[in-house]
């Protein structure tokens, strides 16, 4: 290896931070350069819809504590890539211009994603927010006043942990989806309507299985107009309607871009079947295969994925620039569980494996009890593929190396 | 050589990823409750207790040498 190889990430949050871990701790001395969007060093997402939004967003209580081993890293924050040409191995970063690379990390993430219909301009100032980034929580935090009313889009994990977040703040909180339970694409009907009892509970207004036709107001939003016609008035809304993979960068290059980067278990991305050496995917922007959960590929959002990921990119990249070791690392075989957890109101949700993968009638309660504390396990056939417990942490986690087929 | 293991308890929340990557220096009491066996832990344990800190959701462990 010769110490003027590059290594360029793009994308500076938790998986940006973990690649660039991993190939110094895997022996990359050469320069290290990781470029992001955001002004931000990498910080931590999840106490944007809880904790943060609820008492106060500052970087410095949310940044990621580094590693000593990357101190060396050279962070081009607010300076995102913005093309990247696979062929000549070149970026283009927005203020430095142009930089050559030896191996390109894609860590780009995902954006929130925004509600397609007629209403005002989509920015805090029109009472219209999303909560992905550190910035979108600042604007959102002061618009949670007490009589705030509140309209919800999407009743996924984000739009729940909002929903609790504003209820405590005194809004007045309405959730509006097209699916027929909150977060039942992940957790499926029994746990969904369950959660959904609970909200109900603290307040929360429920308008599910109806679509959002328009949002009325000028300059700002004050009034959700449903596909049935009927209309909730409003102060503001908050649209949490899950996200949509950044892969713009990687247009017309001849990767498979269809729901985020498909890449192989060595997070290489595939063109033609085939993976590119010396490019690597890490994060959610990521479509890779688990063999823990069998043949496929799936993009997953959960906390976990970043670090995980991050971690094999490095020390697959490392091995490729420094040519030693590279072909029995990449046919090594490689699995992950997924992993993630929930905070509303005082009940602590943790999941374990890939719970969405359950048959419609492989749910079922394994221990305790579904009004109170409960363990609820999610079966494809007799496999468990996801385990998910409201309280009941230790149980929950008795299953954890249960879930799917664990490498032996 | 050795290095100490914190963990902030202010921030600490019980979710007990730590006791995944490092069974020998945390554990959950029978009340979930976090227990951290070791304050001070020999090298051998280090990377076990970085992987620790970097799997923690509320990044509550620190290492001080």
């Amino acid at each position: 290896m010769t110490a003027c190889q590059r290594v360029l990430v793009v994308g500076a949050g938790l998986g940006g931070l973990r690649v660039a871990e991993s190939l110094r701790s895997n022996g990359f001395a050469g320069d290290l350069v990781v470029a992001g969007d955001e002004p931000w060093a990498p910080y931590n997402r999840p106490p944007l819809s809880k904790e943060a939004l609820a008492g106060g967003v500052a970087h410095e209580q949310l940044a990621f504590r580094q590693r000593s081993s990357a101190a060396d890293v050279e962070w081009r924050l607010g300076d995102p890539a913005v093309s990247v040409d696979l062929a000549d191995r070149t970026a283009e970063l927005e203020r430095s211009g142009t930089l050559e690379w030896d191996a390109l990390v894609v860590a780009t993430g995902v954006a929130a994603r925004r509600l397609p219909v007629a209403g005002p301009v989509p920015s805090p100032a029109s009472g219209r927010h999303v909560v992905r980034t550190l910035d979108d929580a600042s604007g959102l935090r002061p618009e949670l006043l007490p009589g705030r009313r509140i309209v919800i889009l999407g009743a996924g994990f984000i739009g729940c942990e909002v929903a609790s977040t504003a209820v405590a703040h005194g809004c007045t909180v309405t959730c509006v989806a097209l699916d027929p339970e909150p977060m039942v694409r992940p957790l499926g009907t029994v746990l969904g309507a369950e959660l959904r009892r609970r909200h109900e509970e603290h307040g929360v207004e429920f308008r599910l299985g109806t679509g959002v036709a328009a949002l009325h107001g000028d300059p700002r939003v004050s009034a959700v107009e449903l596909a049935d016609g009927s209309a909730v008035d409003c102060d503001l809304v908050v649209e949490a309607l899950g996200s949509v993979p950044s892969t713009g960068l990687l247009d017309g290059q001849g990767l498979d871009l269809d729901d985020g980067v498909l890449a192989d278990g060595a997070l290489r991305p595939l063109r033609g079947g085939q993976p590119l050496d010396g490019v690597a995917v890490v994060g959610d922007v990521a479509r890779i295969p688990n063999p823990r959960f069998g043949d496929g590929a799936w993009r997953v959002e959960h906390w976990s994925i970043p670090t995980d990921t991050g971690r094999r990119a490095g020390a697959v990249l490392a091995a490729h620039l420094a040519g030693t070791g590279y072909d029995d690392l990449v046919q090594a075989p490689w699995s992950f569980l997924p992993a993630f957890w929930s905070d509303q109101y005082d009940i602590r949700l943790q999941s374990y494996g890939m719970p969405g993968l359950a048959d419609p009638d492989g749910i079922r309660i394994l221990e305790g009890d579904l009004s109170d504390e409960v363990v609820v396990g999610y079966h494809r056939g007799e496999e468990l593929v996801g385990v998910v417990g409201l309280g009941m942490l230790k149980q929950v986690n008795a299953y954890r190396d249960r879930v799917g087929s664990p490498p032996s | 050589m050795t290095f100490k293991v914190v963990v902030d308890r202010d921030l600490c929340q019980d979710h007990g990823q730590c006791v995944f990557a490092a069974p020998d220096v945390f554990q959950l009491d029978d009340d979930g409750a976090l227990v951290v066996l070791l304050d001070e832990a020999d090298d051998a344990l280090r990377s076990s207790v970085e992987d620790a800190a970097d799997v923690c959701p509320v990044q509550a462990i620190s290492i001080r040498d």
